[in-house]
């Protein structure tokens, strides 16, 4: 079959629009390869036993990131303990609700402001909240900061995961004398579980990994503490202190707990990919 | 056409055990009105009870006027169908019966809806109660998120508190009920979205009988099913007649002529014809209907 000069000219303009879209991914693909190259390369050596178990060392001792990995795992863990709920109940307000008012759509155009607000402004908020008042830094003010980042990112994956769940299910639910509520609980989060699962899980690989919010607030501490009521120590802000400093046994423990952040963040996000596809495999 | 016996059929039994039994919840105005003698056995099999009367019904959407002026009568333990072309009103009239329609912003209904001679659209009812006694199936099957056992025993613990073994009773009975006991028995625990589309709709119907309504709304609920599952829910249709009042919107005028007793056609929201089923389909009173189930439109 003879070929048109129009189909002729569709197929080069195909192959060219085929070429930019692959060399835009691989050039994109390059960097994150380069990076967790370096990053498995000098973080793994750092990896060992001490790691940890041993405090962050002064400079030119041995040592490990125990009381930061500590640190992080409570305050990720408050912060999620805090900000979920928030978020899933206002996510549930917006989906269940609002019933597209104007309230909502206020509400959910500050949270995708909130969303997308830079880390910074939110560690310098509570900085002005927490830390200014109480007169000192503390693992409470990092925990909050972090709960701040927390609620807009679940409030958000709350209402869309909601949304997904057909109306026809609800109007099931209440045809069958149900009050809202009980839809909700039953219905509506039981379809829409696997889901809201995914984006808390996003929202704590998203805290992980954030500074800026913990250096105006549980700021660091060289020690081994418990209370949340003074600083902490914090993976992100020991990283960001060692990374800097000109001490080789420093530079190389800041290698080790960049690997462990980002292996973690790794572990949360392919575990909600995996809540992702089975939810969608069961539908 | 009918069958005498199916009104004497275990019918108290089946039927709701009163105020009494119930949560206090449910001692609200609309269960003292509970048709109790109305469902007594003492009725003559051809007696007609009129469970349902639409007077001067409308309905709108926000500006669109969707019902115009419906009356009509549904009666007690007979099946009638609601027929005409798409968009003509009959899932929106359907809608209105268990005041489904509440769930949406925008939406108004002016007129009236006697069940058992209360005013359901009266603001002060209450919707959920209202509901716990009209049952509805949907279109496409809607199975919840959760195993067949929890699926029909979702609505019995909405307003009873049963023991285990009582509600495993209950929930055989309802599945029995729909003729899917048989399939089901064996995966009780197994997720309802795990049963093929007929299979999920049957549970569906069992889920609605397990709460012993006393209406039972059906809209269009074999159109996304198989002709053999079709002819399983058909057939559950007429089995149900004999305990409940029916009201099922159809695209199938042969489905309405073999499960109706009553057949209500309508057309751009009007109610154009309504009589019974035979009379209707043989004889019909208006052009419109005859041009309509004869195929000449629609």
């Amino acid at each position: 079959m003879a070929i048109s000069p129009l189909y002729a000219k569709r197929r080069v303009i195909n192959v060219m629009v085929m070429g930019c879209s692959i060399s835009a991914t691989v050039i994109g693909i390059t960097w994150l390869g380069l990076v967790l190259y370096a990053l498995l390369l000098n973080g793994f050596s750092a990896i060992s036993l001490d790691l940890f178990t041993q405090m962050t060392p002064p400079p030119g001792s041995k040592g490990g990131l125990l009381n930061p990995i500590f640190g992080s795992l409570v305050m990720t863990l408050v912060a999620t303990l805090v900000g979920a709920p928030i978020g899933i109940l206002a996510g549930t307000f917006l989906a269940e609700y609002s019933r597209g008012g104007r309230f909502a759509e206020v509400i959910r155009f500050i949270n995708d402001i909130l969303l997308s607000a830079p880390s910074i402004i939110v560690g310098l908020f509570v900085y002005e909240l927490v830390v200014v008042r109480m007169g000192h830094f503390s693992a409470w003010a990092g925990a909050t900061a972090l709960a701040i980042i927390v609620i807009p990112v679940v409030v958000r994956t709350t209402e869309d995961m909601l949304n997904l769940v057909p109306n026809s299910l609800r109007e099931a639910a209440a045809a069958l004398g149900s009050p809202k509520w009980k839809v909700i609980v039953m219905v509506s989060y039981r379809a829409a579980r696997q889901g809201m699962l995914t984006g808390i899980m996003l929202a704590v690989a998203r805290i992980a990994g954030e500074t800026a919010p913990l250096l105006f607030t549980a700021l660091n501490n060289q020690f081994w503490s418990t209370n949340l009521n003074g600083p902490m120590a914090n993976l992100p802000v020991v990283i960001f202190q060692f990374a800097m400093s000109p001490y080789a046994d420093w530079q190389s423990l800041a290698w080790g707990g960049a690997l462990l952040v980002t292996f973690a963040i790794l572990v949360l996000n392919i575990t909600a990919r995996v809540l992702t596809s089975w939810n969608s495999f069961k539908k | 056409m009918e069958q005498l016996q199916e009104m004497t059929s275990s019918d108290t039994e089946t039927v709701h055990s009163g105020p009494e039994e119930r949560e206090p919840e449910r001692a609200a105005p609309v269960s003292v009105k509970r048709p109790t003698v109305s469902r007594d056995k003492t009725i003559p099999a051809r007696a007609e009870v009129d469970k349902v009367a639409v007077n001067n019904l409308n309905f709108y959407y926000k500006d669109y006027h969707a019902l115009k002026d419906i009356n009509l009568t549904l009666r007690d333990k007979r099946v009638t169908a609601f027929i005409g072309p798409s968009g003509c009103g009959k899932s929106t009239l359907l809608r209105v019966l268990n005041r489904i329609y509440g769930l949406y912003p925008g939406l108004k209904a002016t007129g009236e809806v006697m069940v058992d001679g209360v005013n359901i659209l009266d603001p002060k009812q209450d919707l959920n109660l209202l509901r716990s006694r009209i049952g509805m199936v949907f279109q496409k099957p809607t199975p919840f998120p959760m195993s067949i056992f929890d699926n029909v025993a979702f609505g019995i613990r909405l307003y009873e508190k049963l023991s285990h073994s009582e509600l495993q009773d209950r929930v055989e009975q309802a599945l029995r009920r729909a003729a899917i006991w048989d399939e089901a028995k064996d995966k009780l625990k197994q997720s309802g979205l795990s049963l093929s589309g007929g299979q999920q709709q049957r549970l569906c119907i069992a889920r609605a009988v397990a709460v012993r309504p006393e209406i039972i709304l059906l809209d269009e609920p074999t159109s996304a099913l198989d002709p053999l599952s079709t002819q399983k829910v058909e057939e559950l249709i007429s089995e149900l007649k004999s305990d409940y009042c029916i009201a099922i919107v159809t695209h199938n005028m042969q489905q309405a002529a073999r499960s109706s007793d009553y057949t209500a056609f309508m057309y751009l929201g009007e109610l154009v014809e309504f009589s019974e089923t035979e009379a209707l389909f043989t004889h019909p009173q208006k052009k419109q209907t005859e041009d309509y189930i004869t195929g000449r439109f629609g």
